[in-house]
């Protein structure tokens, strides 16, 4: 077990300004709204870091043009740049943002993680883990690993 | 045939909690006055057991519960279809057999250092085979009193073991796995089990984590699927354990199928009608024939056809009765297991 931090001193951004949204002139009340990536981003940005009282949009880990997405074809794809080349805890955040987006979306979403290219020592082994969904999958019966992973997650639920 | 084909869905199966990672088909029900039946396995950490009515329609007739503690993922028949073999993430097979109208543990096989993710019987009944994400193979063999000892551990694959199955009439087993190689083992004799061939990438193998097998029915050709987006096709030119030099009859590509799927393929059967059918993560289902005509080339295989939203998510199991070649079983992430027969619509 490692006693000190991976990265003792990471760089804190500012986090963006938050608008609320203009509501729309015709309200259909049974029009499916479209995702975009915005919404995505909102489901993410406050995802805290493993171990950093930060949030993965404060240590611009994750950002708005870090998401693609094409909700017709119900696929998105995060990106995200872990604050340094040998951060082991990697896998923990890609699975944070799966587990958020699983819970988060409709059943019909497919969705790809992966790390920012050229970012990562290990990057094609850790994408391949997160992209695993039988790995992740029994990697989420681990009540240990769940319940860091729910520790991640609480300041987005609010 | 003048008419196009059609998959077309008879019935789904509602009842699993969670997803529904495989099935399989009990070998020896389904013909001479005897109902079809067939067991899926969940990451509600149960097994259903459905049984066709008069009515035709399925039901289920059973459920295999708290014995595994955590997801079951893989379920296989012995060959007489009075045992099920379950394989589960909390790193232990269950041997279960039935009794009246309801199904008793009657065995549990440890070992496993962690999560087993499949189990498959010899085509004699004596052997059984798992294996895990300890990247390791286990034989076991059946004693008497439904009594299992371990007569190897298999090492060679550098990952996870995703799946296991055996050759239709030899003791020759095959494994795929997360480092993305297919590897055959078989006896020498005397218990003593080793790799006798590993198909990689450089060898025109998978080029990423390789999910599943299936061989046809007269066991000369076997099919693999990968996260790599591709089938392939593999034939060995006779009996694989016939003696003939070193005792082996290698396996050899012969074909690869691209550029038909967009996501991960998880699971092929091969029908004894030599159909071969794919469930991938794109909710589809797709069937593939060989092209009997014009082989110049050497043999290739065609799509058939697509079922767009065979399932409301992926597709993690696809199997073929052994009974009915036009019938067809389907388990999804969705929680459900679809029963569809293969049928000819004249334009």
């Amino acid at each position: 077990m490692v006693t000190g931090l991976i990265n003792a001193n990471p760089v804190v951004y500012e986090r963006k300004e938050r608008h609320l949204r203009s509501s729309p002139v015709v309200i259909d009340e049974y029009a499916v709204e479209p995702i975009d990536q915005l919404e995505i981003f909102e489901h993410v940005r406050d995802i805290k870091d493993p171990e950093h009282p930060y949030s993965l949009e404060e240590l611009k880990v994750v950002t708005e043009d870090s998401i693609e997405l094409d909700d017709q074809q119900s696929y998105v794809r995060v990106t995200f740049t872990p604050t340094v080349e040998h951060c082991s805890m990697a896998t923990v955040i890609g699975l944070c943002l799966r587990v958020k987006l699983m819970r988060s979306l409709p059943s019909r979403y497919k969705v790809d993680i992966r790390v920012a290219p050229g970012t990562h020592a290990t990057e094609a082994a850790v994408n391949k883990q997160l992209n695993d969904k039988e790995r992740v999958a029994a990697a989420l019966e681990n009540p240990r690993l769940l319940e860091m992973v729910d520790e991640c997650l609480a300041a987005t639920y609010i | 045939m003048d008419g196009k084909l059609e998959l077309r869905e008879t019935q789904k199966l509602e009842g699993h909690s969670d997803r529904v990672w495989s099935l399989a088909w009990n070998p020896v029900t389904g013909t001479g006055g005897v109902p079809a039946m067939l067991a899926s396995c969940s990451g509600d950490k149960t097994v259903r057991i459905w049984q066709q009515g008069s009515s035709k329609s399925f039901d289920c007739t059973a459920v295999l519960e708290e014995t595994h503690t955590r997801t079951v993922r893989s379920c296989a028949w012995s060959p007489s279809g009075k045992l099920l073999a379950t394989a589960s993430f909390d790193a232990t097979t269950g041997i279960w057999q039935q009794i009246g109208s309801d199904f008793e543990c009657v065995a549990t096989l440890e070992g496993h250092e962690n999560e087993v993710k499949s189990v498959a019987w010899n085509a004699s009944g004596s052997l059984i085979a798992t294996c895990g994400r300890d990247k390791s193979v286990w034989i076991w063999e059946m004693q008497s009193g439904n009594e299992f000892e371990c007569i190897s551990v298999l090492q060679g694959h550098a990952q996870d073991v995703k799946m296991v199955q055996w050759h239709p009439f030899a003791d020759v087993l095959v494994s795929v796995s997360y480092d993305n190689s297919i590897k055959v083992w078989v006896e020498d004799g005397d218990d003593d089990w080793h790799c006798a061939q590993s198909l990689g990438e450089s060898g025109s193998g998978h080029t990423s984590t390789v999910w599943a097998l299936s061989f046809s029915e007269c066991g000369n050709r076997m099919v693999t699927c990968s996260d790599d987006l591709t089938l392939k096709i593999w034939d060995t030119s006779g009996n694989p354990s016939q003696t003939s030099g070193d005792g082996y009859a290698p396996w050899q590509h012969i074909c690869t199928l691209s550029g038909c799927h967009d996501r991960t393929i998880f699971s092929v059967s091969w029908s004894s009608e030599g159909v071969i059918a794919s469930g991938a993560g794109d909710d589809a289902l797709r069937l593939f024939v060989e092209n009997k005509d014009n082989v110049v080339d050497g043999p290739s295989y065609s799509m058939l056809l697509k079922k767009d939203k065979a399932h409301a998510m992926d597709v993690n199991s696809v199997q073929w009765n052994p009974k009915d070649p036009q019938v067809l079983a389907s388990a999804s992430d969705d929680g459900s297991v679809k029963i569809w027969e293969l049928v000819g619509v004249s334009q």
